[in-house]
């Protein structure tokens, strides 16, 4: 595909903002829909609304199939074993949150150890701050080199018998890095340990087989990947799925009910308690359309040339502090975040926006590794496959204009 | 010292004379620059208004009946917004302070344009001015 053709499926991207052309670099934060994608959404809302799963009549049945489709879709997107190891959650943070209180309620006790990432998103923290807090348990944390690698001999020495859980992500939200997720995995199943992995940014990027990489539980998020907001994914295995108590209760994910107790539905109905958000969940048919149009040869090859001409813009600029360097390029999603001596990152942010570049400033999501890193902010411009060489240009010199403007 | 009221003014006739954001932004850019140097001994905690981006720091002090204050931003605009709230509301009286609606904020098109999250940092700021202004008022 052109991409001019991949430019008219987004009508978004043709936005005017104050009088200029949007240039939209915050495809991390959330990234722009096709035209696919709004009319399926659209398409379920109208001609098959009704709520799933329940009703006899035609209507119900048509938004059952439409949800259940999307199911399949995503089952084979990530090579799951089965279709009942797809729950749909309301986003990657909920999927976090469903794991964190479920796996607490079921294997957690006083003094048992979980370990997270240094440049894990808030929403692969917190949840498990709150679960250590609940259940007493400790929570540690794998560290970040200068470059922004995780430290994997630190995890190595840091897996013990009382360690339950390891959450990380598989691409950071700020460094962009991809992380070798199969051989954490591979370390942390040698101990015994299962592993969370947040592909809320790896899920766009990179080719996921959950299968290949062997973890125990994948979460993403749909509006990443072009799918509806409100919209997300949990991957379990079937034997955790099967072993782990209900995080929501309601409607729909029962079995039987009575006073007397309550028996549940079979996964993963028993995770997708009351109303689910079906005519957003439909959407990841085309979403997932979408995601794979972008892996051709085509696309991959002027996203690369792109993401190599802004990296070396970047690194060849000397105010410029860029974080997460790994050992290839290929390592890092087009997706950069740095801070520039003498300028703020809210203040160029602010100008850039004025100038038409919606680009995200601030902690993203990360204050732990904002601390590491000693700043109180970044600034970041993530890309996504409709974004233009000439975007890329445009910006390199907005910037510089808006950081004279400040110094 | 003009009127509270006619100082207000004032700013909003200086702000519309440009039509252009940038060109906003390049007079804040101004005023943050020449903003008083802030006394490194006040750069407290307690002084510290936090926001999820820029960090502010506003110390009030009452002397002769009037609030003063000082304050600075480690962000340059907000440097800039921050000199217009002090030239505005510093050496005033509590009454003065809380007679004002702050809509000065609104009619030079700050609060719109910024995003919300700064919105919200300048909000603070403005409560945390009126707070203070509410404190020794009753004193």
């Amino acid at each position: 595909m052109t991409i001019d053709e991949i430019r008219k499926e987004f009508p978004a991207l043709s936005t005017k903002v104050y009088g200029k052309d949007l240039v939209y670099f915050d495809n991390a934060a959330t990234s722009q829909r096709p035209r696919s994608v709004l009319e399926k959404w659209n398409e379920v809302s109208v001609q098959s609304n009704a709520n799933i799963h329940r009703a006899v009549h035609y209507l119900a049945s048509q938004a059952t199939q439409a949800y259940e489709q999307a199911r399949d879709c995503v089952r084979d997107f990530i090579n799951a074993s089965s279709r009942e190891e797809i729950v749909f959650t309301s986003g990657a943070t909920a999927s976090v949150n469903l794991v964190a209180y479920s796996f607490g309620e079921a294997f957690i006790s006083p003094s048992d150890e979980i370990i997270v990432a240094q440049d894990g998103h808030h929403s692969n923290i917190v949840p498990w701050q709150l679960m250590c807090l609940r259940k007493g348990a400790v929570l540690r944390v794998i560290p970040v080199d200068d470059n922004g690698n995780l430290e994997l001999d630190e995890l190595a020495k840091m897996l013990n018998v009382r360690t339950k859980l390891v959450a990380v992500s598989h691409v950071s939200n700020v460094l962009g890095i991809v992380h070798p997720v199969r051989k954490i995995v591979d370390l942390c199943h040698s101990k015994g340990v299962p592993v969370l992995v947040d592909g809320a940014q790896g899920i766009v990027h990179c080719k996921v087989d959950v299968k290949d990489l062997g973890c125990d539980f994948y979460v993403f998020s749909g509006h990443k990947m072009y799918a509806a907001p409100g919209t997300g994914v949990l991957y379990g295995k079937r034997k955790w799925l099967e072993l782990l108590p209900p995080f929501m209760s309601g409607g729909e994910m029962v079995g039987t009910v009575s006073f007397s107790g309550t028996t549940f539905a079979p996964v993963p109905l028993k995770f997708e308690a009351g109303t689910q958000n079906f005519a957003g969940a439909a959407t990841f048919v085309p979403a997932i359309e979408t995601v794979l149009s972008f892996r051709d040869g085509e696309c991959r090859e002027r996203e690369d040339a792109i993401k190599a001409y802004l990296y070396d813009k970047l690194l060849s600029n000397n105010r410029i502090h860029l974080f997460g360097n790994p050992r290839s390029l290929e390592d890092k999603i087009p997706l950069f975040s740095f801070v520039v001596e003498g300028a703020h990152h809210e203040d160029l942010a602010l100008i850039l926006d004025k100038m038409g570049i919606a680009v995200r400033s601030g902690q993203m999501c990360a204050e732990p590794l904002m601390e590491r890193f000693g700043v109180t902010g970044m600034l970041r411009v993530s890309l996504a496959p409709y974004n233009t060489m000439e975007e890329v240009e445009y910006f390199v010199e907005s910037f510089e204009r808006a950081v004279r403007m400040v110094i | 010292m003009k009127s509270l009221k006619e100082a207000e003014d004032a700013i909003v006739d200086e702000f519309s004379m440009f039509d252009e954001w940038l060109d906003k932004y390049e007079l804040l850019i101004s005023l943050g620059k020449n903003l008083k140097p802030y006394p490194e001994g006040k750069r407290t905690d307690e002084n510290l208004i936090k926001g999820c981006q820029s960090r502010v720091w506003l110390d009030c002090e009452l002397k002769d009946g009037c609030i003063y204050m000082v304050a600075d931003s480690d962000a340059i605009i907000t440097r800039g917004i921050i000199s217009l709230l002090v030239d505005l509301y510093s050496g005033r009286t509590p009454q003065e302070i809380l007679a004002s609606d702050f809509s000065v904020v609104d009619r030079i098109g700050l609060r719109e344009n910024l995003s919300p999250t700064r919105a919200n940092g300048l909000v603070s700021m403005i409560d945390r001015i009126r707070e203070v202004a509410a404190a020794a008022s009753v004193r």
